[in-house]
């Protein structure tokens, strides 16, 4: 009775039962529905075992869109929570579960595989090359990450969810203060889903440095892979340290070390050093992509050549090294002195610098442009004011004498949705619906979508707007409710009915991919946006091997002067291609870390061992396995490229 | 399309000027009763009017580029130029930015050096010591001088520095009276000092704002500000009137939960002292020697 009395959620509510009742009755469909319809060994065969970039990047976009709605739900339940005062919808308990759900979620769960869904997608594509530098090491990522994420998400029904925020200070986060498995959870499955992500950062870093098509020299990459590029630098320097906290962390919490105890020689700041070291590197790892999809998507509807290209690439590159002199504002009130707040405060506004210059060269790439507002435009567009509010607000967070009256505010809460819902999950959504045509092979509907876009604008204005009031009023934000007398209560109705808005936006989303799905048109050409990069000069849908013969670039927009200037993009014949074969290992290899986390969550520790010696046993697999890959014979490519061709017309 | 793009300038422009303009004076912090949040608001009003400068600016060339060059504006065969970029406007792009964060820099430096002194104007004057600490979830206020102690409300004289020691016998908090300056962490391995200082007789409201678990909403107090004679007569009285602090007493106030106000006559800084270097040990590079020396023998 004792061991199951471990797996009860120490915390239950009706919300938990009925969520337990919808995931077993959505698994239940699941399973029936891939039995009755035989669709095991297509799932197997297609999905779970392919190392295809292109299919990897559409299952990160599925999980991410999956967990978009799990943090949405959560974001409801706290607007709610808040929207009038001395609310009793949630108790304290629940309130911290879900902003620490919540926060956890959205960063690492939703906002992170967007990014690599993008990445995974386009990278290759729009480099010229076959595939990413190891495609199994790739399916592996996105199966860590999968795994991981699954893993923290069953904390609700079985254990209990974490509390202590996404930050998970100690000593609040140690076993003194929080009891339940919650922080357990925290810790290894963000560890599963960071070394997938670790990976990801070497194998694309390998893979925009070694795998570029001839004649694409560093300064003739696109935007979006150069900001790629640097993400991904920033990855591998940044989530090293990740590990090392997450893995001190765990110690402390199963060991009984004292890295981050306050007795025996603990030091709770170290925690929040070392996650913050990685933790603000890891918003410029987001933020960075999404400039990248701007600029693809604003050169293009601008019909010009993106301003100042060697700036925007400057300006990254300065960036990503600010990121990481900056963490220590995160903690200006922990007592550092005047000196060092001076410091950080001036490493941290001086970010504003490049960031203000990408902003400009965006505001150029207009001029003189023939500006065409679709869809993704309009993202774009609705992203520079918004985005500009955030970033400002951020300058004055930087002051760090102001910053004792914003730290653990709302007026902060209020600052980073300004400039990660415009900044990244804007880019997302404007790069999700530009890519859509070439990941599926139609396009979205441009009047729903362009209408979601004004929604989720407005609405994020409405959402996030009166936090920087309440917060200079005094609302602390983690609070699950406050008194009548405050005031704060008409501030926070408005952020609810804002809320609603964004999750009436992101409804109409889904349902324009189902309308879509149903009514568009699939009859598009393989460049239906009338676009400037290579990832456009493949038919759609993308065949297996993305490029029948490698293109030849010279110069930044290769497809553009390949339309406008007549340059040659794809010089010689068909030759056989070789490609990696499937493999089941990776996803077996993901099953069994999540077996290892969650016997780790519980100390199961036999479990422990068994999934251990499972890990160990996949990588011996791996290197004595004698696989070649396989090759695409000429006359298959003829038959793919031939058909396409009559289907679509060449391009 | 147009009119919806113009709602939003006036919401976004409209916004900034709401706040500055009359109900700004409402909202807590800007409605400084202190020197240090004096300080704090004069930055943030300041910053305001320069970031509201920027977003102006953004906003009017998004709207200027939007209006100009928009295809539907342009003949059918208009081709857009390949513009590289031009050095005189990158030179502006870069360099009015720079310009701002060096001034606000230097703004901020000495923000910084103002609000980790004495408050200006008290300088000549000997500071109060007020040991706060927390605990799941309540506040210790311990006055060595006057030898009281409260429990969840403060009671300080105006026109006289206050030096707050903080630390914690739990998760990490932070104590913040938004009236009268920013908050700063108090925590179990080390002790942080605040300076703050009142000008003006009322009530603030004072609380935790780093979250501490559970009881964290609730986790709050009273301030009071009084003349240094209304003070001393609230000190006469509570020696007069309230229990001495036993160490048995006082560990039972530590046990997690909440609890309405106290007052003991004597402190538990005796027997049950701030943190040392023993635990802590460690340096946050201060400015301030004078800091550092207490922070580690204290
Ligand atoms: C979709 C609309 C969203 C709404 C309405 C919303 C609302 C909120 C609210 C009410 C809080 C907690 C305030 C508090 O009590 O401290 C919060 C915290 C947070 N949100 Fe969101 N949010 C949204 C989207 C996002 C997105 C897209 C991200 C990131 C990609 C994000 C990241 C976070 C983080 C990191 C926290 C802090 C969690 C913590 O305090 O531990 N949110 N959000
Ligand atoms: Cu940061
Ligand atoms: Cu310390």
């Amino acid at each position: 009775m004792d061991f199951f009395h471990r797996f009860a959620v120490p915390h239950p509510n009706p919300a938990i039962y009925a969520s337990m009742v919808a995931i077993g009755l959505t698994v239940i469909a699941i399973v029936a529905g891939l039995t009755y319809f035989k669709k095991w060994g297509y799932l197997w065969r297609e999905w779970l075992t392919t190392v295809d970039h292109k299919r990897i990047g559409i299952m990160y976009l599925i999980s991410a869109l999956l967990m978009l709605f799990r943090g949405g739900a959560d974001a409801l339940m706290m607007r709610a929570q808040l929207a009038v005062p001395e609310n009793t919808l949630l108790d304290a308990q629940h309130y911290n579960e879900i902003f620490t759900t919540h926060g956890v979620v959205m960063i690492l769960f939703m906002a992170m595989p967007f990014i690599m869904a993008l990445m995974n997608f386009v990278v290759p594509l729009q480099i010229g090359a076959r595939d990413v530098a190891f495609p199994r090491l790739n399916a592996l990522s996105f199966w860590l990450f999968f795994m991981g994420a699954m893993l923290f998400n069953i904390s609700f029904v079985v254990g209990g969810s974490p509390d202590a925020g996404w930050t998970s200070y100690f000593p609040l986060a140690g076993n003194e203060f929080s009891q339940s498995v919650g922080t357990n959870y925290y810790m290894i499955s963000i560890q599963i889903a960071g070394i997938g992500t670790l990976m990801t950062g070497i194998n694309f870093m390998t893979t925009i440095l070694k795998m570029r098509a001839p004649g694409m020299t560093l300064m003739k990459m696109p935007m979006f892979t150069w900001s790629a590029l640097i993400a991904n630098v920033i990855i591998v320097f940044a989530f090293p340290v990740l590990t090392v906290a997450l893995a001190m962390g765990t110690m402390d919490r199963l060991f009984g070390t004292h890295f981050f105890t306050t007795n025996n020689g603990g030091m709770d700041m170290l925690w929040a050093n070392l996650f913050w070291v990685w933790g603000h590197p890891e918003v410029y790892i987001l933020i960075l992509p999404a400039f990248g999809i701007y600029s693809e998507v604003i050169s293009t509807f601008a019909r010009r050549n993106l301003y100042g290209y060697k700036s925007m690439v400057a300006s990254m590159v300065i960036i990503s090294l600010l990121s990481f002199l900056v963490w220590a504002h995160h903690f200006f009130t922990m007592g550092q002195g005047a000196v060092a707040n001076s410091i950080f405060s001036i490493t941290t506004m001086a970010i504003a610098v490049p960031t203000g210059v990408k902003i400009f060269n965006w505001l150029f790439t207009l001029w003189k442009g023939k500006i065409e507002i679709t869809t993704p435009m309009l993202y774009a567009l609705l992203f520079i004011p918004l985005f500009t509010i955030g970033g400002v607000t951020g300058v004055m967070l930087g002051m760090s004498a102001a910053d004792y009256q914003y730290h653990n505010t709302m007026f902060l809460v209020a600052h980073f949705h300004m400039v990660i819902i415009p900044g990244v999950v804007f880019a997302m959504l404007a790069g999700l619906t530009y890519y859509w045509p070439k990941m599926f092979g139609f396009m979205l509907n441009e009047k729903i979508g362009k209408l979601a876009a004004w929604i989720i604008a407005v609405s994020t204005l409405l959402a996030f707007m009166p936090m920087f009031f309440s917060g200079l009023d005094g609302q602390a934000r983690r609070m699950y409710t406050y008194s009548e007398a405050t005031g704060f209560g008409p501030w926070n109705m408005v952020a609810l009915v804002g809320a609603l808005g964004l999750a009436a936006g992101f409804v109409l989303i889904v349902y324009n991919i189902y309308y879509s799905t149903r009514y568009a048109s699939r009859d598009i050409s393989s460049d239906p946006w009338d676009a400037r990069t290579l990832e456009w000069a493949t038919h759609t849908p993308v065949p297996a091997y993305n490029f029948a013969v490698v293109p030849q670039v010279n110069s930044i927009e290769a497809l553009w002067d390949a339309k406008k200037k007549g340059h040659v993009l794809f010089k010689g014949k068909y030759e056989k291609i070789h490609m990696p074969n499937s493999s089941g290992v990776p996803f077996i290899m993901g099953v069994i870390f999540f077996i290892w986390g969650f016997a780790f969550v519980f100390a199961i520790w036999p479990l422990v061992i068994l999934s251990t010696i499972g890990i160990f046993a996949c990588m011996a697999h791996r290197s004595f396995e004698k696989d070649h890959g396989h090759y695409i014979s000429v006359e298959q490519i003829e038959e793919i490229e031939g058909t396409e061709t009559k289907l679509r017309g060449a391009n | 399309m147009r009119s919806k793009k113009g709602i939003l300038v006036s919401l976004l422009v409209g916004i900034p000027a709401l706040l500055v303009s009359g109900c700004g004076n409402r909202l807590t912090v800007l409605d400084p009763k202190g020197p240090q949040a004096q300080t704090q608001a004069d930055d943030i009003m300041l910053s305001i009017w320069i970031m509201s400068f920027i977003v102006i600016a953004v906003f009017a060339l998004l709207v200027f580029m939007l209006l100009k060059y928009r295809a539907s504006k342009q003949s059918k065969d208009y081709e857009p130029p390949h513009i590289e970029g031009n050095p005189i406007v990158e030179a502006i792009c870069v360099g009015i930015p720079v310009l701002i964060v060096i001034f606000l820099s230097i703004v901020s430096v000495q923000s910084n050096n103002k609000v980790e002194a004495t408050p200006q104007g008290y300088e000549g004057k000997a500071p109060l010591v007020i040991y706060a600490s927390s605990s799941n979830w309540k506040w210790h206020f311990s006055y060595p001088e006057q030898g009281i102690e409260t429990v969840n409300y403060l009671y300080i004289p105006t026109d006289r520095p206050l030096e707050f020691k903080l630390y914690s016998y739990g998760p990490i908090t932070s104590f913040w009276i938004p009236q009268l300056g920013g908050q700063k962490y108090a925590m179990s391995d080390m002790v942080n000092t605040l300076h703050l200082a009142a000008d003006v007789p009322g009530e603030y409201m004072g609380r935790n704002a780093n979250f501490s678990g559970k009881g964290f909403a609730e986790n709050t107090f009273d301030v009071e500000a009084m003349p240094q004679s209304k003070f001393d007569d609230w000190v006469k009285e509570v020696k007069a009137t309230a229990q001495p602090l036993t160490k048995e007493k006082f560990d039972q106030l530590l046990e997690p939960g909440h609890l309405g106000k106290a007052t003991f006559t004597g402190t538990h800084l005796d027997f049950s002292p701030p943190p040392t270097a023993e635990n802590g040990g460690h340096n946050h590079g201060s400015s301030n020697s004078n800091e550092h020396s207490e922070h580690h023998n204290q």
